[in-house]
């Protein structure tokens, strides 16, 4: 188990819980009362820390290596019946996204995310789940395969931004999300599209036009990473912290601007705390917001989305 | 004086006793693996030592496909005719009695029906056996008719090539066969019926400029070669060296053409698990 450097009053606790445990077990004093105790004030100790996130330690949360990627809600949520299905038809298949056909229930869906690896060699295989233009065509050849037979769409976020490289631009990286969001927009089934942990700009949008919008609770989706964001504005990388503040970057920030249509909540400590309620969590939720879409006809749908998509946006005069 | 004497008379060995004859027949893969003929087609015809999936035909993908290898042939007196009066080394009649004699085919594809886990399929299987699989007006129509049969049924289709393009006997004729079999696999994606695609060792030519890569998913067995021009082609024209790997199944998965490669073993169980999911019909077990 990995910690943050906010986490460390748990990491501590939970040694402490651990070492009294040794002690009850390899010896003969009664330590049930303090290991009791330990137990309380960790609870109280994470239903603090968890309560006060800051929106940056949200980004870190939703960085987390320990955090479900895109692969593990499908297999959690399919099982066997998975079917993953590859490449763009064009120029190659893009490792960082993935999709693929798969059960919920007796519903068949199209699963199509955006992956991150585990270690070093899978993150560099997955390309730290920044997704090429054939990536989004891919996504898009799912999509449209998956509208022709009325199968409706699941999109899992999990991006940094889309890949910018060399190959990338000649490819047309920019054509090639424009097409995802354009095509998505229209597509005649139901999209649900969930920010499972990164939702950073074009790269996320790509795949992330749709009837429900979720996003998880430690989830982030803005226009850009704060990163990148405090390097333009504040010139220095050394103010994340605020950019992630003023970005209103969070599940709850961005239901209060409008952008998303629901929160899923996390166990306390983090999606990775309590995976299989995290997964529980998520299945809910698809299955809810499915229901909610699978009456309208496919003319409504889409105006319905249509006119979400009008919705957006501030402005006076 | 002979070499081996029996000693004892009436030794009598009922027939369940009886040790089978050795048939002899051996199979060696490329990699010098040698397995037992029996043993090869009680493993689906797939080397079991290094996994070769060894070239097969219409009789052995329909055994592999279907129930009890129980299914109704379509069409299965169509013939070629011979339209241009084509000659190269063989009159072309001359060619395809020849090979009708050789592999008691008529053509380069039989197409059939079945139950496969239970639900009907339509597979049209090519056999490169029959002038290497080539296309030509009886390819064509059969597919096109077997296309037909499943779109009127509302029953997926399969298709499995195995070939090494268009038929050059039968000139521009065979070429309009990739525009025959399109036409009609359009009419299927209108009608929303699946549509898979099996590339097998070799998919090459026309088939890849038409059917063969234009599956609902487009699949594959390992190691299987499909490209549109033939390595030796395309290095006689470029006079580059072909990377490892140039045009094999798995070359074709990484360049985003396969939607994925199966060992013949699980080929029935993937088949008819994607026509259940994209079908959103309960998965059959």
């Amino acid at each position: 188990m990995e910690y943050l450097d906010f986490e460390l009053p748990i990491k501590e606790l939970e040694e402490q819980l651990q070492k009294c445990q040794v002690i009850g077990q390899e010896s003969e004093v009664d330590v049930t009362e303090t290991c009791k105790q330990i137990e309380k004030k960790l609870i109280a100790t994470k239903k603090d820390i968890y309560k006060n996130l800051t929106p940056w330690q949200r980004v870190q949360l939703s960085r987390h290596p320990n955090r479900p990627y895109t692969l593990d809600y499908i297999k959690a949520l399919c099982g066997d019946s998975f079917l993953e299905l590859h490449g763009d038809r064009n120029v190659k298949d893009d490792k960082a996204m993935i999709g693929g056909l798969g059960k919920i229930g007796d519903q068949s869906f199209m699963f199509i995310g955006q992956q991150k690896g585990y270690n070093t060699k899978t993150r560099q295989y997955r390309n730290f789940g920044m997704a090429n233009p054939e990536g989004y065509r891919k996504a898009l050849r799912l999509m449209k395969s998956a509208e022709k037979f009325g199968i409706p769409v699941v999109t899992f976020i999990d991006t940094p931004g889309a890949y910018p490289g060399l190959e990338a631009e000649e490819r047309g990286q920019g054509e090639a999300i424009a097409r995802n969001i354009l095509e998505m927009s229209r597509l005649k089934v139901p999209v649900i599209c969930i920010v499972i942990g990164e939702g950073a700009s074009g790269g996320a949008l790509g795949i992330g036009v749709g009837d429900k919008f979720l996003m998880l609770e430690n989830a982030w989706f803005s226009v850009i990473s704060p990163e990148n964001c405090s390097s333009i504005l504040w010139r220095s990388w050394e103010y994340k912290e605020q950019a992630a503040e003023a970005l209103k970057l969070t599940a709850k920030d961005s239901k209060s601007i409008k952008v998303i249509d629901d929160i899923i909540k996390e166990p306390i400590g983090g999606a990775h705390s309590d995976r299989e309620k995290t997964y529980l969590a998520v299945k809910s939720a698809i299955l809810k917001s499915y229901d909610e879409l699978k009456n309208l006809s496919p003319k409504d749908l889409v105006k319905k989305r249509m006119e979400k998509y009008m919705d957006m946006g501030v402005f006076k005069g | 004086m002979s070499w081996f004497k029996r000693k004892e008379k009436g030794i009598q060995t009922t027939t369940e006793q009886k040790k089978d004859t050795p048939k002899g027949l051996w199979y060696k893969s490329p990699t010098g693996k040698i397995v037992d003929t029996k043993e090869l087609e009680q493993n689906f015809y797939v080397s079991p030592e290094d996994g070769y999936h060894v070239r097969i035909g219409s009789k052995e993908y329909f055994e592999i496909l279907f129930d009890d290898n129980k299914f109704k042939e379509l069409d299965p007196k169509l013939e070629s005719k011979d339209p241009l009066k084509f000659e190269d080394t063989k009159k072309y009649p001359d060619r395809l009695k020849a090979a009708m004699e050789k592999t008691k085919l008529k053509d380069a594809v039989r197409t059939a029906v079945g139950k496969s886990k239970g639900k009907d399929l339509v597979v049209a299987c090519m056999d490169f056996s029959f002038i290497g699989g080539s296309m030509g007006s009886v390819v064509g129509e059969k597919i096109a008719r077997a296309a037909d049969y499943s779109l009127k049924k509302k029953i997926p289709f399969m298709i499995i090539s195995k070939s090494g393009g268009a038929r050059m006997m039968e000139a521009a004729l065979s070429l309009m066969q990739l525009a025959k079999t399109s036409v009609k696999l359009a009419q299927l994606a209108d009608a929303g019926i699946p549509y898979i695609s099996l590339c097998t060792d070799p998919t090459t030519g026309g088939t890849t400029a038409s059917f063969a890569m234009l599956g609902d998913i487009n699949i594959s067995e390992p190691g299987a070669l499909i490209g549109f021009a033939g390595p030796r082609v395309v290095k006689d024209t470029t006079g580059q060296e072909l990377p490892e790997g140039f045009q094999t199944s798995e070359f074709l998965l990484e360049h985003g053409f396969l939607d994925f490669i199966t060992h013949r073993k699980h080929l029935k169980n993937k088949v008819n698990l994607y026509i259940d999911l994209i079908t959103n019909q309960p998965i059959r077990e």
